[in-house]
């Protein structure tokens, strides 16, 4: 044992050492060949796998459905896009969708706001921990147990109803429960950001302000907005888009509602018409790139 | 900021609220585990532990738990090499389309997932396919990796950006070469960072339904499409319930974990 140990270092490493050595000195030297070791493997499953996929999803939505066989024509036309626009059912679930979308970025946005406030400026600092403690631990309960939960709640005969005095008397399921829903699941989402922005806010801008004259409200305006507002941008990209592509939670507590994730999930099940899935599924992506490109100046891109 | 005390006063009470109105839908749910009544009629008439013992019995629950660890573990593996790669890319070097890089790592969780997923299936199905790859846990481990690789990105950026290059330099400056730089020096200032991102990761990969939807060849059932194939059917009410409580307490594990691991009490979200 103790002569093995003796005898490795100094011939085994100097022998294995110098290729590596050399190859270290060499890779130092060519910066470029650095960067393109590293990103190689990324940028081809980012752009391959990724941006391939989103690729031939768009090219699918130029094709169409043979009505007798159901087989895929692959001959580029514009008439599912020409469907969508014309046909006035897309349009209003497209518009109820951002709706949807909309309204949940609000609701946790107001929600949000005074809590993320709370735990970054009033609370103790020993007790912060245990505030972001409390806000992470829901993200790792499931999303479908999360919204199992309130098909509970506001089951006929469940806990809400009984709140209201009896079955059938409270809100049930439908549009406002889909809202209530999602506005519940995607909080921590629009809390943490927000938050994180706060906590690096020195406290001494604060003061400054209010040292100079201003009460609470301008304090607000002046300092503590500009700062919250790339946060708020931030997590609303995540309540946003994660309200526009569902299909789950409306399918557990919305009733008969229909968004554009329904339609794309039955176009491309129960219809077998995936080109026009596809064609649908273009909204969002249309919706989404705009917001992005839209926000990227302020800065909450970095936030997320 | 100098609040009045109505003002503290009013926070406080909206903090509570909101935590009220993050904890009691969760806490009915685990109430409700234990509801001997079968349609969960509220207030509970009796009390059992039943449920639980049959959920514990329950061979379709436990296939799929496993294969949700299956593919958490391989979308992991593959985030976290992909993530760390990226972020070292971008925070090390300065080159012509960086900023496109940067964001091309956050769309697949910034698109909504049903796009992520219809897009995925589209691919498999017309030019995978043919190929000869169906969809199988492959694809769904393929699926899941895509939106896995920013959360690792994300906490290894974070870490390098803290860290500097400074300690590199000095290990440089003392005739180590570029693998003993790494070994001994950027890899441990980095191991909780990856450990971080493969948490969430993982927790991702976990709890996705969506993508999975579309990804999961036949025969392929994780854990949340049991749960979700078996929500509306009436009998099987109680065992979902009891699956959906084990996930809640379980939800302590990982957070628990990631408490640990990151060094700023935000350092763990996404």
């Amino acid at each position: 044992m103790a002569t093995s140990t003796l005898d490795r270092p100094a011939g085994g490493t100097t022998a294995l050492r110098g290729p590596v050595r050399r190859l270290s000195a060499w890779l130092h030297r060519h910066a470029g060949v650095r960067l393109a070791a590293l990103l190689t493997a990324p940028l081809f499953w980012l752009v391959i796998a990724y941006l391939g996929s989103l690729a031939v999803l768009f090219v699918s939505a130029l094709w169409t459905v043979n009505g007798f066989t159901g087989e895929v024509v692959r001959q580029p036309t514009l008439d599912n896009f020409r469907t969508i626009v014309t046909d006035e059912v897309y349009r209003t679930v497209a518009l109820r969708s951002v709706g949807v979308a909309a309204g949940v970025t609000v609701i946790d946005t107001l929600i949000a706001l005074p809590m993320a406030f709370y735990m970054a400026k009033v609370a103790k600092p020993r007790h912060r921990r245990w505030l972001v403690v409390a806000i992470l631990t829901p993200l790792w309960a499931s999303y479908l147990v999360k919204a199992y939960a309130w098909r509970v709640l506001l089951a006929n005969g469940g806990p809400v109803d009984w709140l209201f005095g009896g079955p059938g008397s409270g809100p049930g399921y439908g549009l406002g429960a889909t809202v209530l829903v999602l506005a519940y699941l995607w909080l921590p989402y629009m809390i943490l950001p927000i938050y994180a922005g706060l906590e690096r806010l020195p406290d001494s801008l604060l003061e400054a302000s209010a040292d100079l004259g201003a009460r609470a409200g301008r304090t607000f305006r002046a300092v503590v907005l500009p700062v919250v507002v790339p946060s708020v941008i931030a997590g609303s990209i995540f309540t946003f888009s994660l309200s526009l592509g569902d299909y789950i939670t409306v399918q557990i507590v919305g009733g008969k509602t229909q968004l554009i994730g329904n339609l794309v999930y039955v176009n491309i099940g129960a219809a077998n018409n995936l080109p026009f899935a596809a064609a649908l599924a273009t909204i969002p992506v249309l919706i989404m790139v705009v917001y992005l490109v839209a926000v990227r100046r302020s800065g909450a891109l970095e936030e997320l | 900021m100098t609040l009045s005390r109505s003002a503290r006063w009013l926070l406080r009470g909206a903090m509570a609220l909101g935590l009220a109105f993050i904890y009691l839908p969760l806490s009915i749910v685990l109430v409700n585990s234990f509801n001997a009544d079968r349609t969960f009629a509220w207030p509970p008439p009796r009390w059992t532990t039943e449920w639980w013992v049959r959920a514990g019995e329950n061979a379709g629950a436990r296939e799929a738990l496993w294969t949700s660890v299956q593919a958490g573990l391989g979308a992991t593996g593959v985030a976290l090499l992909l993530g760390s790669l990226v972020a070292f890319a971008v925070q090390r070097y300065r080159f012509f389309g960086r900023e496109t890089v940067s964001l091309l790592v956050v769309l697949p969780i910034a698109l909504p997932g049903i796009v992520t997923g219809i897009a995925l299936d589209t691919a498999f199905r017309s030019v995978m396919a043919p190929l000869g790859v169906g969809k199988g846990l492959f694809s769904v481990i393929v699926g899941h990796a895509t939106f896995c690789v920013v959360v690792v990105y994300n906490n290894v950026l974070a870490r390098l950006r803290r860290s500097g290059g400074n300690l590199q330099e000095a290990s440089a400056d003392l005739g180590a070469d570029g693998w003993q730089t790494f070994r001994y020096v950027t890899f441990p200032v980095l191991r909780s960072a990856l450990l971080a991102g493969a948490l969430l990761a993982f927790g991702l990969s976990f709890d996705e339904i969506i993508v999975t939807t579309f990804t999961a060849g036949p025969g392929v059932q994780t854990l949340p499409i049991w749960i979700f194939s078996n929500l509306f059917r009436p009998n099987q009410a109680p065992v979902i319930n009891v699956v959906a409580a084990v996930l809640i307490v379980a939800s302590v594990v990982p957070i628990y974990l990631a408490q640990r691991l990151s060094d700023t009490a935000s350092g763990g979200r996404l």
